[in-house]
């Protein structure tokens, strides 16, 4: 069986719309599944037009690329451990950006055997390869550092930006150079230095800064899928790839938002390091006048309170703590005690990563609430529970003009009427900056893993049962 | 009209579609938000197949392709799987 071109390009249009409405679907969690359903349809249509149409001659590699990489694929997605999500979506992202080149240089070759090369085509043939270059190699570094392959710590040095500035001149150059000649020395030359540039362009980028670093490296992969529509002159791949290029987009803007940072502060920032000077904890804590308090102490006041707000961090993912917080709210619920979650928009290593932690964990998402939503409810809250965050409900980012997180809107924790951190150590959030809501007087931290100190007030509710 | 000029229309107008629905969606999603745009991103697959397929394509270009249809498989099944896995974890109220 074959298909027309028109009837094709009629298919790339019920496609491209299924995908809008895919992306339409996650507005709720309720329709989200309905919205994926779309996007798995609208894919499938989209390749069966393709394989249909009467470009396609021959199948061999192609049914060997299928079937070599649809267990790769499902093996990755099925195995993936939901903390690890940040990593196996920087891996995907790697996969588009190096498809995107491979794609631009195979097209390169087939036209040029065919005698079909112009400058427009080569043009876009030239942005198609450097923005998946970009993607590629830019993705890996992302993998390394959440992998902890790399280290997560900005890593700079001198006439960094100089030397990014030169690098990416030389790559549009040799660019041009290609479009107007067809050299395929030009275009290897500036497919390396493209990858060189993802490099240079990420790896100055501290930990910290994960959750931009994954929104625009999403964003890319849709210039990229954008820039091969454009040489391919294929309308579904400029629709798709300007729908996630803006997805990308969007987030990045959201996420820097939540910082107070500009994206080009973070892009060229080296922001934050990873690790402080750490001192033992109780010596610390002595010496700055913090109190310590008990895991009893805790669900003392919790066990009687009208509502208590959990803010989890990055350290609970570490600690996988989510599921013990699941088991102590239904133990509160039980109690009459209303729980929520307060999940700050830069909270994990990428966007929306406790949400999917707390889902996991079979904590209903009706209870998990958005910083503004959560936020007038702090004052009427007796106890608050901030579970490996830190930075995120900093008071210095309201108070404190000189603070480097000043302006960083937060979750307004320390308006509760108990406060309790659980933290491994005295070491400062990633920002390297004192918390200033340790020093409060309503404010105890419980030293010592989160999993343990939660499960612990598991133990201690049920001791205590009525 | 040329057909480049076509292109940059299309590509304009789905900007502003794109910009539009984004911000509709619900930020407890923005990851699953992140694994669904990744894996209709695996749509170069289109790309990658009309370079493999074309009948004269050489041994290099084929070669190129195989790999670039590769990557883009697992890029559309693992990242729709992984999306359908994570959406179903999402729950209103306990079992």
């Amino acid at each position: 069986m074959q298909i027309s071109a028109n009837t094709q390009a009629i298919v790339y249009l019920v496609s491209a719309a299924l995908f809008i409405l895919s992306l339409k679907g996650l507005t709720h969690p309720a329709t989200a599944r309905r919205g994926s359903l779309y996007g798995m349809v609208g894919m499938a249509l989209a390749i069966a037009a393709t394989l249909l149409g009467e470009q396609i001659e021959s199948y061999g590699f192609i049914v060997a690329g299928v079937l070599v990489g649809a267990p790769i694929g499902a093996l990755l997605a099925l195995r993936i451990q939901m903390t690890a999500m940040p990593q196996l979506v920087a891996a995907l992202h790697s996969f588009v950006g190096l498809a995107a080149v491979l794609v631009a240089i195979g097209t390169f070759l087939n036209r040029r055997d065919a005698g079909s090369l112009d400058a427009v085509l080569m043009g876009e043939l030239s942005a198609g390869a450097i923005i998946g270059a970009i993607t590629f190699t830019g993705s890996v570094i992302a993998f390394g550092k959440l992998q902890g392959l790399i280290s997560g710590k900005p890593l700079k040095f001198a006439l960094q930006h100089q030397l990014n500035a030169g690098i990416a001149l030389a790559t549009i150059a040799l660019g041009v150079h290609f479009a107007m000649t067809g050299s395929l020395f030009s275009l290897t030359l500036m497919t390396l230095l493209a990858l060189l540039l993802g490099v240079t362009l990420i790896i100055p980028i501290g930990g910290a800064d994960m959750p931009v670093i994954i929104s625009m490296l999403n964003s890319y992969s849709g210039w990229a899928a954008a820039a091969t529509g454009f040489t391919l002159q294929n309308n579904l791949l400029i629709i798709v790839g300007a729908l996630v290029g803006f997805s990308g987009a969007i987030l990045s803007y959201i996420m820097c938002k939540a910082m107070n940072r500009s994206i080009v502060n973070v892009v060229f920032g080296g922001f934050g390091s990873e690790s402080g000077t750490e001192q033992s904890a109780g010596a610390a804590a002595m010496e700055k006048g913090i109190k310590s308090a008990s895991v009893e102490d805790a669900v003392y006041w919790m066990e009687d309170a009208n509502r208590v707000i959990v803010v989890p961090g990055y350290g609970m993912a570490v600690a996988q703590a989510q599921h013990a917080l699941k088991e102590m709210m239904e133990l509160l619920e039980a109690r009459d005690v209303e729980v929520k979650f307060g999940v700050h928009p830069v909270a994990g290593r990428m966007p929306g990563h406790m949400n999917v932690l707390l889902a996991e964990a079979d904590i209903p998402y009706d209870h998990v609430l958005e910083m503004d939503e959560v936020n007038p409810d702090f004052a009427s809250t007796d106890v608050t529970l901030v579970v490996g965050a830190n930075d995120v409900v900093n008071p210095a980012a309201k108070e404190d003009a000189s603070s480097p997180i000043y302006g960083m809107p937060i979750l307004e924790a320390g308006r509760s009427k108990q406060v309790y951190f659980l933290k491994r150590s005295m070491n400062p959030g990633y920002s390297g900056v004192d918390n200033l809501l340790f020093y409060q007087d309503n404010t105890s931290l419980i030293f010592g893993d989160a999993k343990d100190t939660i499960e612990g007030m598991v133990v201690a509710l049920k001791g205590t049962g009525h | 009209m040329p057909d480049t000029l076509v292109a940059l229309y299309v590509f304009v107008l789905a900007c502003f579609i794109g910009y539009w629905v984004i911000w509709g969606v619900t930020p407890s999603l923005h990851t699953p938000l992140v694994a669904l745009t990744n894996a209709i991103s695996g749509i170069v697959i289109v790309g990658a197949l009309l370079v493999t397929g074309l009948g004269s394509a050489g041994g290099l270009a084929q070669t190129i392709g195989f790999f670039a249809v590769l990557l883009a498989t697992i890029n559309v099944v693992g990242g729709f799987l992984v999306t359908n896995r994570m959406l179903s974890m999402f729950r209103k109220k306990n079992k």
